[in-house]
């Protein structure tokens, strides 16, 4: 609304971040229709707007939105049912406004709904509705929708799209927009994944203990993804999409950022999901530095470190020196990830940093994670560690197996092992094969620019 | 919901250890508890018979021999709350190991409804959902 106040949109904009995933969450338990709890929440965020400049911002907004959502949807399906008089929707009706609830077996009341006809809300429903919203020993409704979103028996590109679009709150053109895919593909994946979740009969409920690891395995890599879906391409790497679509990947990341925060408030025990937060923060706090003032790629080696942001690795080295404090277990591959990345963080300089330390965790991820590019890592690690020979030999029997074949950083790190072992000719050859495979101009930029460098110093 | 699971070959699976087969234990299980309405193994494709009607004539034949290494072997019904309820119990069946399994939600209709009605409203729906 044009004439509400700042602070009333600030207000709704915060409302949203941190609101939308609940009120949905809830929904969808107690409607079973996904597209409903969609529309019915974005409908109360658009009432939120209307009303809260006027009426003043309700002392429990998530309260507010999602008493107003729950009337909306009620009205939908009353309207429905008349139209259509469909039993099963005459029966999720008497659901919601019984306060029993699909998919669990026993429900906290809902309050009060008075006639509920057109979602108008009387006074402040935060009032009525703070006594279930907040309900202790429940399980959050938002963590059902974690695992929903996740589930590893949709494709993967669903997940990711339906954990932006409904635990996100993602629009669908935003989320078409980050993925480069057109908005009507986006919708439609959207649409099917909604469908495979109810045909195929995937559940809504968090996974019983013995799955738990494995699911929540699944659901990081979701974050994960994302996370380096923003990561990998903003800044000079945006191959051609400009500052703009190094905006919109930056997004990405601050979103997955956001939603990790949310996995780990919602289970606070699990190592793995602490860690990757850390990684994500650790990493992302090196997001200005990663380009320079002409757009160009500067690698880790060479980045101003008065530039990384001293929040966040303060924050991540938080986390890692949380989870130091409890019973060592095994360490987790994100955890080991998010310590290697605690190294760079804390050096003062390239030069100052503890490869041998490095080193070390990439041989224990090693073990967990046999991937090529873990192994070619590691191999870089033990390199700077002052084996540049070892390193070598290990990257010359990667190359050799052709597992990482089409991957420009296995010659870019050849040629660097290569430049450290005083051999500039084949280190340059093997830059020059890395540029053949480089996907983006930055990245062929910045290795042609580490080329002539060499001849330089030769 | 109910489920139909098929047990099928695989040629990527382990070496079957029939030690191993502990398929009776799985029964047993899940008869206990209600969950599997009925199941068989089955004769290999070499035993099937094919029927087909062609311009209104029935033609039967042996067959069909494809030359896919994966084939049914096996089937149960499972009648279970969730997918993640059929996944857990898939997942300890001996051929989840020695061979694969597929999972196949039940898609209940009204059988008496008229063929074409029912075409058009389901095409109606999927164009609704799709927007």
């Amino acid at each position: 609304m044009t004439h509400g106040a700042p602070a009333h949109h600030d207000a709704v904009a915060r409302a949203h971040r941190d609101e939308w995933a609940r009120v949905v969450a809830t929904l969808i338990r107690q409607t079973g229709d996904w597209t409903l709890a969609e529309e019915c929440a974005a409908e109360a965020f658009a009432r939120a707007v209307e009303r809260w400049p006027t009426e003043g911002v309700p002392r429990n907004p998530g309260a507010w939105l999602t008493t107003v959502a729950k009337r909306l949807a009620i009205d939908r399906l009353r309207r429905r049912a008349n139209e259509t008089a469909k039993v099963h929707e005459a029966a999720a009706l008497d659901e919601v406004e019984s306060g029993r609830n699909i998919g669990r077996r026993a429900g906290v009341p809902l309050p009060a709904l008075g006639d509920g006809s057109d979602g108008d809300v009387d006074g402040d429903p935060a009032d009525a509705a703070a006594s279930w919203a907040d309900a202790p020993d429940e399980v959050d409704d938002r963590l059902r929708l974690v695992f929903t979103c996740c589930h590893p028996a949709l494709a993967l590109e669903a997940r990711v799209a339906l954990t932006l679009r409904t635990l996100g709150g993602l629009t669908t053109a935003e989320i078409a927009r980050a993925f480069l895919v057109p908005e009507p593909t986006m919708a439609q994946r959207i649409v099917r994944a909604k469908q495979r979740i109810r045909n195929a009969g995937i559940p809504y409920r968090v996974p019983d203990a013995a799955a738990l690891p494995e699911r929540l395995g699944g659901v990081l890599a979701v974050l994960y993804l994302v996370f380096n879906a923003g990561y990998s391409a903003s800044g000079g790497a945006s191959g051609g999409h400009g500052a703009d679509g190094a905006e919109r990947r930056n997004a990405m990341a601050d979103e997955a950022i956001r939603l990790a925060r949310l996995v780990v408030r919602l289970l606070p025990g699990e190592a793995e999901a602490a860690s990757l937060l850390a990684l994500m923060l650790l990493q992302d706090s090196r997001r200005r530095a990663r380009v320079d003032a002409e757009g160009e790629l500067v690698t880790l080696d060479r980045q101003d470190r008065s530039r990384w942001d001293a929040a966040e690795i303060a924050s991540g080295l938080a986390i890692l020196r949380n989870l130091e404090r409890r019973p060592r277990g095994i360490h987790g591959p994100y955890r080991l990830q998010a310590e290697i990345a605690a190294c760079h963080a804390g050096a003062p300089a390239a030069d100052a940093t503890d490869f041998e330390r490095i080193a070390a965790l990439y041989d224990e991820l090693a073990d967990l994670d046999p991937s090529p590019v873990v192994a070619l890592n590691r191999a870089l690690a033990h390199g700077f560690a002052g084996r540049p020979q070892t390193g070598l030999d290990e990257l010359d029997r990667l190359a050799a197996s052709a597992a990482l074949d089409r991957y420009h950083l296995l010659p870019a790190a050849q040629g660097e092992l290569l430049a450290r072992l005083g051999r500039a000719d084949a280190a340059a050859a093997r830059l020059r094969a890395a540029i053949e495979l480089a996907p983006t101009d930055a990245e062929r930029r910045a290795l042609r620019r580490r080329i002539e460098e060499l001849i330089a110093a030769t | 919901m109910e489920y139909l699971l098929i047990v099928a070959t695989d040629p990527d699976a382990e070496p079957f250890v029939p030690e191993e087969d502990n398929v009776g234990d799985w029964v047993d299980d899940l008869e206990a508890r209600g969950i599997r309405i009925r199941g068989q193994r089955l004769r290999p494709p070499t035993d099937a018979t094919l029927v087909r009607v062609r311009e209104g004539e029935l033609l039967v034949t042996d067959g069909p021999f494809t030359e896919s290494k994966e084939w049914m072997a096996g089937y149960d019904i499972l009648e279970v709350e969730s997918l993640d309820e059929a996944i857990e119990i898939a997942s300890r069946h001996p051929m989840a190991r020695f061979g694969r399994i597929e999972l196949r939600p039940a898609w209940p209709m009204d059988v008496h409804e008229p063929g074409a009605e029912r075409h058009a409203r389901e095409r109606a729906e999927e164009t609704a959902a799709l927007g």
